[in-house]
C-alpha cells in the first residue's frame, strides 16, 4: 500500500524529485540586474512597491551573472552590446533562462537599422518573448509566470540530453 | 557579430598615466553591466589603491541610430523615435521635437495645447527626478527611497496613461498641438496627485536631507566649479548646483513659461549634496507650475487650425471634401518643410535638450541632430572624480543623472 496509509496522518507528501527541484527553481529564480534601455525602467517598476515581483520569489536581482539564473534582456541590443551580452550569458551557471523583454529585444521593434540586433535571439537562446514598447509591469510578470510554467515541465532527461 | 578583443595597454597609453604602464596603478573596468552605472556605460578606471587617478568613460553600448532612422520617416512619424531617446523624459523629447518642427514650418500652437504641454512636461520632470532620487538612494543603500519614489511615479504614469493610452512612450504632443483633448477625469487625477505630493517631498527630505549617513556620503564630493562646468557645456541641475543661474524656462521662455510663477533653485557648493538639494527644490517648483497650469488651463481647441500641417478632426472628414483631401495628403505623403535649418531647445530634467533640424523641401527631414544634456554632463565626470574613492564614484555618477539612451542615441 501507499506510504500514507502506513504512516497515518503525519503530513507526509509523496512526490518526485523532479517536481521538487522544479518547484524550488521556480520559486527562487534570481534574475540578473541588467537593464539596457527603456524597458529597464519598467523592469524597475515591476520590482517596486506597486507591482512587487517579490510575490513570486524574485525580489533579489543579482548584479553578478554568476549568481543569477534568469536573464531579462530589457531593451534594445546594439551591435556593440551584443558580444558583451553573450559573454554575460556564458558566465551564468546552468540551468539558465532568458526573457526577451519588449519589442526591441524580441524583433528589433521600431529600430530597423544598422545599429540594432533584430531580436536578441540572434545572440542568445530566448525562452519567452514579452511584447510591448515597453511592456507594462504586468506583462513582464506574465512573462515570468510563463517561464515558471515552462520550468515546471522540464525533466532531468532533457538536461542530460542537452549537456551530453 | 564582432567579438570582444583583447588589447595591450600600449593601445590606450595616451589615456592613462605613465604609472599604469609600469603596473604601479591598476586598470579596472566598471561596466557595461554594473548596477550603478545607470545603464550600459563602461568606465575604465585607473586606480592607485582605491583612489581614482583617471576615469575614462566609454559610451556607445546603446547606440540606436535614432537620428538616422528619423531621416527615413516623415515629420509626423519621426516623432515616435524621440520617445525612446531619453526614456526618462519622453514627453520632454516630444516637446523639443514638436517645437523644432513648428519653428521650421512656422506653425501656431493654441493656448490650451500650450498649457497642457507645460503641465505634462512638468509632471514628467517630477517623474524623472523621482527615478533619479530612487535609484541614487539605492546606490547609497537607501532602499526605501526607491520604493517610495516609484509609488509616486506610478501615479504620474497613470495620468499619462489616462491622456495618451501609454505609460511611458506617449507620443502625445504632435506638431501643432496635442493628439487630442484630455478626458474629463484628468483634472481630478492631477489634483489628487498635487494634493499629496508636497507632503511626500517632505517625507523624502526627512529620510535623506538631514540624515548623517547620507550627508557623510555626499557633502564635499565631486566638486564642480562653475568655470569648469561652463567650459564642458554642462547644463541643468549640475550647472545650477555650481552657482550658475541658467534655466531655459526663464532665460529663453517657450510654451508660455513666462506666465508661470516659479523660482530656479541655484546653489553654490557644486557637490553631490548640492545637486541633490537642487533637484529636491525643483520637485517643489515643478509642482507649483503643475498647479498653476491646471488652474489657468484655458478652454478651446488643442490643435492648430492650419490644415496644411495638422490633420482635420474625424467629424469634418465625412462632410468636407477639402478635409478629406488634407487627411489623405497628410497621412500618405506628409507635409513638406522649407529648405532651412533651425535649432530649438527646451530645459529637460537633465539640462538643455536641443534639436537641430534641417529640411530639404520634402516631407522628410534632411538631417536631425539632438543636443542631449546627458552627453555633455557625462563629459565632465572624468574631471570631478579624480582623487575620490571608487565607492564615491557611484554617488558622483548618480548625482549627474545620466540616461544612456540620451547619450548614445
Amino acid at each position: 500500500m501507499g506510504v500514507e496509509q502506513k504512516l497515518g496522518n503525519m503530513g507526509v507528501v509523496t512526490t518526485t524529485l523532479e517536481s521538487v527541484v522544479n518547484w524550488g527553481r521556480t520559486n527562487a529564480m534570481w534574475p540578473m540586474l541588467f537593464g539596457l534601455a527603456c524597458c529597464a525602467i519598467e523592469m524597475m517598476s515591476a520590482q517596486a512597491a506597486n507591482y512587487d515581483m517579490s510575490r513570486f520569489g524574485m525580489e533579489i536581482m543579482r548584479a553578478s551573472p554568476r549568481q543569477s539564473d534568469l536573464m531579462i534582456v530589457a531593451g534594445r541590443v546594439s551591435k556593440k552590446m551584443g558580444p558583451v551580452l553573450r559573454r554575460l550569458y556564458d558566465q551564468m551557471p546552468e540551468p539558465k533562462w532568458v526573457i526577451a523583454m519588449g519589442d526591441c529585444a524580441s524583433c528589433g521593434g521600431v529600430f530597423n537599422n544598422y545599429a540594432i540586433f533584430q531580436g536578441v535571439d540572434e545572440v542568445v537562446p530566448v525562452d519567452v518573448f514579452v511584447a510591448g514598447c515597453p511592456p507594462r509591469p504586468e506583462a513582464l510578470i506574465h512573462g515570468v509566470m510563463t517561464i515558471h510554467e515552462k520550468v515546471k515541465g522540464e525533466s532531468f532527461k532533457q538536461y542530460a540530453e542537452k549537456y551530453k | 557579430m564582432s567579438q570582444i578583443e583583447e588589447v595591450s595597454i600600449a593601445k590606450f597609453k595616451h589615456l592613462v598615466s605613465e604609472r599604469a604602464l609600469t603596473g604601479e596603478t591598476m586598470l579596472l573596468n566598471m561596466g557595461p553591466q554594473h548596477p550603478s552605472t545607470h545603464g550600459v556605460l563602461r568606465l575604465l578606471l585607473e586606480l592607485d589603491g582605491e583612489v581614482i587617478v583617471n576615469c575614462i568613460p566609454d559610451v556607445g553600448f546603446l547606440h540606436t541610430g535614432i537620428e538616422k532612422n528619423m531621416e527615413a520617416k516623415t515629420y509626423q512619424k519621426a516623432e515616435v523615435m524621440t520617445d525612446r531617446l531619453d526614456y526618462m523624459n519622453p514627453l520632454g523629447n516630444n516637446l523639443a521635437y514638436c517645437m523644432a518642427v513648428e519653428k521650421l514650418v512656422d506653425l501656431d500652437v493654441p493656448a490650451r495645447a500650450q498649457g497642457l504641454r507645460v503641465l505634462l512636461v512638468e509632471l514628467q520632470r517630477i517623474a524623472s527626478h523621482l527615478v533619479w532620487l530612487g535609484t541614487s538612494g539605492l546606490d547609497l543603500a537607501a532602499m526605501s527611497m526607491f520604493m517610495y519614489c516609484f509609488r509616486e511615479r506610478e501615479q504620474i504614469l497613470d495620468i499619462f496613461e489616462l491622456v495618451s493610452g501609454q505609460r511611458m512612450m506617449t507620443t502625445y504632443f504632435r506638431p501643432g498641438g496635442v493628439w487630442r483633448d484630455v478626458p474629463v477625469e484628468f483634472e481630478k487625477a492631477v489634483r489628487d496627485f498635487t494634493s499629496i505630493f508636497s507632503k511626500r517631498i517632505d517625507e523624502y527630505e526627512k529620510l535623506l536631507t538631514k540624515n548623517p549617513l547620507f550627508i557623510d556620503r555626499t557633502v564635499g564630493l565631486g566638486k564642480l566649479d562653475a568655470s569648469v562646468a561652463l567650459s564642458f557645456g554642462v547644463t541643468g541641475p549640475p550647472l545650477r548646483a555650481s552657482g550658475v543661474d541658467w534655466d531655459l524656462r526663464k532665460a529663453r521662455p517657450y510654451m508660455g513659461y513666462e506666465q508661470y510663477d516659479f523660482n530656479v533653485p541655484v546653489l553654490k557648493d557644486g557637490d553631490v549634496y548640492a545637486r541633490y538639494l537642487v533637484r529636491i527644490q525643483e520637485l517643489r517648483e515643478s509642482l507649483k507650475i503643475v498647479d498653476q497650469a491646471l488652474n489657468k488651463l484655458p478652454l478651446g481647441p488643442v490643435r492648430s487650425a492650419n490644415r496644411k500641417f495638422v490633420p482635420p478632426p474625424r467629424s469634418e472628414i465625412g462632410v468636407d471634401m477639402e478635409a478629406l483631401i488634407h487627411h489623405f495628403k497628410l497621412w500618405t505623403e506628409g507635409f513638406s518643410a522649407p529648405k532651412a535649418s533651425i535649432y530649438s531647445a527646451i530645459e529637460s530634467p537633465r539640462g538643455e535638450l536641443g534639436v537641430f533640424l534641417e529640411g530639404d523641401g520634402g516631407p522628410k527631414p534632411y538631417r536631425i541632430h539632438m543636443r542631449t544634456p546627458s552627453f555633455d554632463n557625462l563629459s565632465v565626470l572624468s574631471q570631478i572624480v579624480k582623487g575620490h574613492l571608487v565607492a564615491d564614484l557611484v554617488a558622483i555618477l548618480s548625482s549627474i543623472d545620466i540616461v544612456l539612451g540620451d547619450i548614445d542615441r
